[in-house]
């Protein structure tokens, strides 16, 4: 049947461009219009039609609403406590998740406690993706020094369990003007301390990713038109071998939001007057048999990010594979 | 073989000098941004200067370097070692001083003390691990998309999504205390099962029965990690040649998956059991907190709470070097499981 299509197609193509070029031109671009077949639009399309990553995308979009306005999710000022009605439960009077041990309303400190959570782990994440893309794509490019160099130090971060390290320098540091300064001051101080102990991840993916497509035709191919280094390594190698280091990202969000939360509850992340999950959770966690929803009302918010962060990193990985398509 | 493990070996001493100078450039940074750690043990009070000023030098923290942020203070690191001489004496890490804590209780001894209930926990932990992380990949890589195949799918990511100390205080609540309360008035449960077993915390009385939860608590850390291994392993030796033999010789299925399969999957998994090993060192800090085990890592929560940065400083160092030297056997069994990786 295709057989006869493509013979009468030919037939009836023959006369038209031995006129005029213009139809073959048209029939070159017909397809196109109707299908984008890049990895970036195939995978697009599929991630659409997964229910999980699109239901996952919901949920953080919300939590990412109420971290830029919180104002609009509720009306009240998570610093007004009145102490006389301390630890109410959740639905009574005005109070839609009760009120926290100093009588706070809980469902604004749960709103409130977004930023700093989210915040902690997207800077962490741009630190980690930036500086594991650079060092990966320069490592695996160039090889020799730079490799070994990178390498070594990469063995040395991977040999210090990170929860441990960033235990031990956030103690110490606990004290200092830094940490007690400001919320923000310690929310940059945790992501540096992520990053730095967080990196080897990500790079070492870039660099086998950069390996495996340094040695590709285009990339030859561009080497023999003569493009520069940096050319070769920016526009061709890295469009290229990006995939993976984004589903790590996407993962790396939900991670670094419970590495945040497990400082936090062991005492060594954000400090008491800063408003976050982990900090509900630690300033609580004395009182978890009597009120357990004090604790378990923030620990049901943090799981659901956490949860969908590394949904939507699987349905990525899975979109963004080729080979399982 | 020999010779690989001899360059492994020497690789070790570099990788463990590089770990243990970032850990003390770690916390020297922080020292030097923070101020003297002693002051931090007198809370609200203020020492006289002659006091804070003996401490510091008992510790060891007297170092001028420690003032000036950034400098990476080699002289400490090499005393703190035990390859430089302190006051004319070498004592650090070679010699087995592992630093002492504000009351001048030696770190060793406190770890010694404190190590019996966290190995009891490990152990706990790896078995757990090991079997219910096995047995769920198996069922779930025998049959691919099949029903098992979901459950563990789902299961794993629901492990992984929840942190530890979640998991453990949702133990705690709900098996410990709702459900152990209820055993706890029945007449017909023994007093191990109701008060030792589902006991919300560590008790002297039953010293292994009340470590089982937390342990398991523990384990669940990397279940999620063996189970999805042993799956991918066992569904990729599946469609290997050997097995459609075994399968045409006429064997059993249970002898298939068991034997012939089975022990080809389980070489990945080994290695990833021993590493799991070490992430149980980090994981200890919070189960044993949480359930009241007085092992190292409540030890380490009880320096974090205190403020004592050298007893933190001395039992982190002995944890990397149990976790360095755990790597290390991994990589080494590694070499011995597996004979299709030739070692040069």
């Amino acid at each position: 049947m295709s057989d006869i299509n493509a013979a009468t197609e030919t037939v009836a193509g023959a006369p038209t461009t031995s006129t005029a070029p213009a139809p073959a031109k048209d029939s070159n671009t017909a397809p196109a219009k109707e299908r984008n077949a890049s990895l970036w639009s195939d995978a697009g399309r599929e991630l659409v039609r997964n229910p999980a990553f699109m239901i996952s995308l919901g949920y953080i979009l919300l939590m990412v609403s109420m971290a830029i306005v919180p104002w609009l999710w509720t009306s009240r000022d998570p610093a007004i406590c009145d102490i006389k009605q301390s630890k109410l439960p959740p639905f009574t009077g005005d109070h839609l998740l009760g009120t926290s041990v100093n009588g706070c309303d809980y469902w604004s400190h749960i709103v409130y406690g977004v930023r700093p959570s989210l915040l902690i782990a997207l800077l962490a994440t741009i630190g980690i993706t930036f500086l594991g893309v650079t060092l990966g794509v320069l490592s695996g490019f160039f090889g020799g020094w730079v490799d070994a160099i990178v390498s070594r130090i990469a063995d040395m971060i991977y040999s210090l369990p990170y929860l441990l390290g960033a235990l031990v320098f956030l103690t110490v540091m606990r004290k200092s003007e830094l940490m007690t300064r400001s919320q923000n001051s310690q929310v940059v101080v945790i992501a540096i301390v992520l990053v730095i102990l967080g990196w080897v991840g990500v790079t070492r993916i870039m660099r086998g990713s950069v390996l495996a497509a340094k040695n590709l035709d285009f990339v030859h191919a561009a080497k023999a038109l003569g493009a520069t280094n940096s050319r070769i390594m920016f526009r061709h190698i890295l469009p290229n071998a990006i995939a993976p280091v984004i589903v790590v990202a996407t993962i790396a969000l939900g991670s670094f939001i419970a590495a945040e939360a497990t400082l936090t509850f062991l005492g060594a992340g954000l400090q008491a007057p800063a408003v976050s999950w982990g900090v509900m959770i630690a300033g609580h966690i004395q009182y978890f048999f009597e009120y357990p929803y004090l604790v378990l009302v923030p620990c049901g918010f943090l799981v659901g990010t956490v949860l969908s962060f590394i949904l939507m990193g699987d349905a990525l990985r899975d979109a963004l594979d080729p080979k399982l398509r | 073989m020999g010779r690989y493990v001899i360059r492994r070996l020497l690789q070790f001493i570099p990788t463990v000098l590089g770990t243990l100078f970032l850990l003390h450039y770690l916390t020297s940074v922080g020292m030097q941004l923070t101020g003297n750690p002693v002051r931090a043990l007198f809370g609200d009070r203020t020492p006289s200067p002659a006091t804070v000023e003996a401490i510091t030098r008992k510790l060891g923290l007297d170092d001028p370097c420690l003032k000036s942020p950034g400098n990476p203070c080699l002289e400490l690191f090499w005393q703190r070692l035990g390859l430089a001489p302190r006051n004319g004496t070498f004592s650090g890490y070679l010699q087995g001083d592992f630093g002492t804590n504000l009351r001048f209780r030696e770190v060793t001894d406190i770890v010694s003390t404190a190590l019996p209930y966290t190995l009891k926990i490990t152990l706990i932990a790896f078995l757990v691990e090991a079997i219910i992380g096995i047995i769920a990949g198996v069922l779930a890589g025998k049959r691919s998309g099949g029903f098992m195949d979901y459950v563990v799918k789902i299961g794993t990511v629901l492990v992984i999504s929840v942190p530890v100390f979640v998991l453990g205080l949702l133990v705690q609540l709900f098996v410990s205390v709702k459900f152990g309360n209820w055993l706890r008035t029945q007449e017909w449960v023994p007093e191990v099962i109701s008060r030792g077993l589902f006991g919300a915390a560590y008790k002297i009385d039953y010293p292994f029965a009340s470590l089982v939860i937390p342990g398991v608590v523990l384990g669940l850390l990397g279940l999620a990690a063996t189970a999805r291994l042993t799956r991918t392993s066992v569904q990729e030796n599946l469609r290997a040649d050997f097995v459609r033999t075994a399968r045409a010789k006429g064997l059993t299925g249970k002898r298939v998956i068991g034997v012939h399969t089975l022990r080809n999957s389980l070489i990945p998994v080994v290695t990833n059991l021993g590493l799991s090993v070490a992430v149980y060192l980090t994981g200890a800090i919070i189960t044993e907190g949480i359930f009241n085990v007085p092992g190292v890592g409540n030890q380490i929560g009880k320096a974090i709470f205190q403020g004592e940065s050298m007893v933190l400083i001395g039992i982190t160092t002995m944890l990397v070097l149990a976790y360095l030297t755990i790597t290390l056997l991994v990589d080494l069994l590694y070499a011995v499981l597996d004979p299709r990786i030739r070692y040069e």
